[in-house]
């Protein structure tokens, strides 16, 4: 009898060892429940027919030694690479100039491929005072109606690898500064630092043409960053300015990767890929981060997979994280002091859109600035853990 | 990616098509869509789990399951939920169950300490657009290395909080007695190694509790503990390759997102488990300033809810850590498919009569979301047109020509609110400022520039309404 029930047992597992590896590992069924008609058995266990031995499940007296495989991809698109800023031998006044993008893998896949180029980090600065967040205005009280001096202490202070120069002022419905105005504070910042430096506008499609073009000549061959040409404005006329002196440009659009095919699409009418940088809206966190996040990382993915109208370096404008009112505003003391909550808030927006794959950030507070930098250098370079520094963590007395 | 190419006729086809509505659905079919979408679980169909249909649902689990094991911490209602992931990045379907997060406490600790501390996991809480944003369970570390300390730690902590525990030590003795201060609690044991995978396993099986592996920095050696400890009979893992803040963080990201994708793409059974990150780890390095030491864990967090971890071990509980890490969570962990812009159009708030102001916004769900709460807070009857700017935040609106005077103009004649007011006055952000000549021009209405932050309705209203005369 007991013999007998031991076969039927057998004969059971003998048909089910697929159904018995399934079931020891969901667990959705207890597998003493299991009670299986062999007429039942071939009409569900059809797709996986063929009759394995069963398994001796003893278990293991010593550790299974298995291999576990990088899962490595080749990947059909590259992302061209973006040179910012031009030294004295390459036609500009800079000290340095930088490349940007040439990713053949997702960001920081070391494991894969190592990254080409770190990504930059830049300092916003403007030509107008502006209102700004009480924690990064301390820190940039004295230089707010100095443009040049702003430049120069977030070059020497902060670590700024780029000055991102906002020309605020021209806006028609504030100070409506004219195009020869503005292009003396670019001139004013390309004497005070020489670093590679970009050049933002208003917002205003007409202001912004008539002011790059001016700025394009009278920098030329310093490889600026115009930031940025839209959809709205005379790309044409945009991009024949930026070719023509030599420069590079942050394509602008607002969360929407279409657009930001059909900008870039339209601008291949005039400007060769290598001079395009694209910028498809930083929203802060907690404040339309996800929707940041998801577009820049499928940007990258379909550029990699062989979107060629994605294939370009990314930019973040990382200061919008500042809009976010847990990074301003005063709140009860639970939720700390603005001054830590606010960089903290601008670092976690740069850190998880640096992992979509930004290669050019433009950012704002000093602390948020110099983590970005630290974690950056950090990223590049691969094995470096110590599994002994941090085996013991369970008992570190805090 | 075959598990998203899964059919609902596929499904249909082996569910028992009777049509009963028990599930809460019209048909079958309505089920077996929303069950490839996730929306409802294999369990929500009674007929299913009877006897008779065995076979059908084992071959519908084979299809749906996640190639990531979704893990249980805990019991009862505040149990947590780990893992159970379909996709690498989130555009191909999206995340599920949001990255929990642990609270440590130390069986050194002194007793006020330790109680301040649950209570502080128990009670943080933050109002994130309508949602209570919460810390989940709490890590016990055994920092002396003692049976008994461990034991009564673990017994005072089950009586302060019913939130769902981490039993670390790496001494099979000092786990075995927190398990036994837990029994019937299934915590999660942290952690098996190299070393005392046999022994930990053993209490696992014995308690029936999942098993964190660890395995810093060693992918072949975690993929070996998984594989014997599954072999050993073990079905609930979940893996730690290590977190390193410092040297090592580029190891460590790679770790999380080769695992990942191993997982999610290659399908690897031997590892389909649960991630966990141990921001802890920041705080070995006793040198650190504790300030710089909550910063880099701040980061840490987020650096590894972006990069895979279904679970997180911390320790600080300053409101300036956490509140970074709990809203990155949130917003990553959103159905990407969700829209970004909510339903144009004229919203009432409380009773508004011909009196009441009226203001307005854009679509962009956040920006409408944060307004709305912002009215609800200041408890005033007013209404709210909602423009269409195509799901674009006021600001950027302004800047990308989504939000003009035309587009106002003819939200407020659709709105038809001036049929429910007796003036003509209407209250735009502060960021559109700019906007205000060209919008009286457009509209006939008076403009009233409100504030930049929505927070300043209920001052702005009780400052600026109703308008003086002349203006």
């Amino acid at each position: 009898m007991g013999e007998k029930k031991g076969e039927e047992k057998k004969s059971s597992i003998k048909f089910g060892s697929k159904l018995f590896e399934l079931l020891s590992k969901y667990s959705e069924i207890e597998l003493e429940d299991v009670e299986i008609e062999v007429g039942d058995l071939e009409i569900w266990l059809q797709p996986t027919a063929g009759v394995v031995a069963p398994p001796v499940k003893e278990k293991p007296t010593s550790l299974l030694e298995v291999k576990f495989s990088p899962p490595i991809l080749e990947y059909p698109g590259k992302i061209v690479q973006v040179k910012l800023g031009a030294t004295k031998g390459e036609g500009g006044s800079r000290g340095k100039s930088l490349v940007i993008g040439g990713e053949r893998s997702p960001a920081f896949y070391m494991f894969e491929r190592p990254m080409p180029n770190p990504p930059v980090v830049s300092l916003d600065v403007f030509d107008l005072k502006i209102p700004l967040a009480k924690a990064v205005k301390m820190h940039v009280k004295d230089v707010l109606e100095d443009p040049a001096a702003w430049a120069k202490l977030s070059v020497d202070k902060f670590g700024a690898e780029m000055v991102n120069l906002h020309l605020v002022s021209i806006d028609p419905r504030l100070k409506d500064t004219s195009p020869r105005e503005a292009t003396k504070t670019v001139e004013d910042v390309l004497q005070a630092v020489d670093v590679p430096v970009a050049v933002g506008g208003c917002g205003d499609p007409a202001k912004d043409l008539a002011v790059f073009q001016k700025v394009a000549e009278v920098a030329e061959g310093e490889r600026l960053l115009i930031n940025s040409v839209t959809l709205d404005m005379d790309m044409k006329k945009t991009a024949e300015a930026i070719k023509k002196y030599g420069h590079a440009v942050i394509a602008f659009t607002p969360m929407d990767i279409n657009r930001a095919k059909e900008l870039n699409r339209k601008l291949y009418e005039v400007l060769p890929k290598e001079d395009i940088v694209m910028d498809t809206t930083t929203a802060a966190l907690g404040y339309g981060l996800d929707y940041a996040f998801t577009i820049m990382e499928r940007a990258r993915l379909a550029g990699l997979m062989g979107d060629q109208e994605l294939q370009h370096p990314m930019s973040s404008g990382t200061t919008n994280a500042w809009a976010a009112r847990e990074a301003w505003m005063d709140m009860a003391p639970a939720w700390g002091p603005r001054e830590l909550r606010g960089p903290i808030w601008e670092t976690v927006t740069a850190l998880t859109l640096l992992l979509t794959g930004v290669d050019y950030f433009m950012m704002m507070h000093p602390a948020a600035v110099s983590t970005v930098n630290e974690v950056l250098k950090e990223l590049m370079k691969s094995s470096r853990a110590n599994p002994e520094e941090i085996m013991d963590w369970i008992k570190v007395k805090i | 990616m075959a598990k998203r190419s899964i059919s609902p006729i596929d499904v249909y086809k082996l569910l028992p098509r009777t049509n009963c509505k028990e599930c809460g659905e019209e048909n079958c079919m309505a089920f077996a869509t929303k069950l490839v979408n996730r929306e409802i679980s294999l369990e929500d169909c009674p007929p299913l789990l009877e006897e008779r249909y065995r076979g059908w649902y084992q071959r519908i689990w084979e299809m749906i399951k996640p190639p990531m094991k979704e893990i249980t911490i805990g019991v009862g209602d505040r149990s947590v939920k780990i893992g159970g992931q379909l996709v690498m990045y989130r555009h191909e379907f999206t995340y599920y169950n949001l990255t929990p997060i642990a609270i440590d406490v130390t069986d050194e600790m002194a007793e006020e300490e330790l109680e301040k501390r649950v209570k502080g996991a128990e009670e943080f809480t933050y109002n994130y657009i309508g949602k209570d944003l919460k810390l989940d369970l709490v890590a016990v570390r055994s920092t002396s290395d003692d049976p008994k300390k461990f034991e009564s730690t673990v017994k005072k902590v089950i009586e302060n909080t019913r939130l769902p525990l981490i039993l670390c030590s790496l001494n099979p003795k000092v786990l075995e007695a927190g398990l036994m201060a837990s029994q019937g609690k299934r915590p999660l044991l942290y952690a098996a190694t190299r070393e005392n995978w046999m022994e930990v396993a053993k209490l696992a099986l014995m308690y029936d509790a999942p098993l964190a592996v660890f395995a810093p920095n060693n992918l072949n050696l975690l993929r070996s503990l998984a594989k014997t400890l599954t072999e050993y009979g073990v079905r609930d893992l979940v893996l730690d390759p290590g977190t390193f803040p410092e040297e090592g963080l580029a190891d460590t990201i790679n770790n999380f997102t080769m695992l990942r994708r191993a997982i999610c793409k290659e399908e690897d059974e031997t590892i389909g488990f649960p991630l966990i990150g141990t921001p802890i780890v920041v705080w070995t390095r006793l040198s650190k300033d504790p300030e710089v030491a909550r910063w880099k864990e701040a980061y840490m967090a987020s650096v590894l809810i972006a990069r895979y971890a279904d679970l997180l071990i911390m320790h600080s509980l300053d409101g300036w850590v956490l509140l970074p890490t709990v809203i990155l969570r949130q917003n990553l962990y959103t159905d990407p498919r969700k829209p970004v812009a909510v339903k144009p159009g004229l919203v009432a708030f409380e009773k508004p009569d011909e009196a009441s102001p009226v203001m307005l916004t854009t679509n962009f769900a956040l920006t409408y979301y944060t307004v709305e709460a912002d009215i609800k807070s200041a408890n005033v009857s007013c209404y709210l047109i909602v423009v269409d700017t195509e799901g674009i935040s006021v600001e950027s609106s302004v800047a990308g020509r989504k939000l003009t005077a035309d587009k106002i103009a003819e939200a407020i004649k659709d709105s038809d609110v001036a049929s429910k007011v007796n003036h003509r006055k209407i209250i735009i952000p502060g960021r559109a400022a700019r906007l205000s000549g060209e919008i009286e021009d457009a509209t006939g209405w008076g403009v009233l520039v409100g504030p930049m932050d929505s927070s300043g309705i209920p001052a702005f209203l009780k400052e600026k309404w109703p308008p003086k005369d002349e203006e």
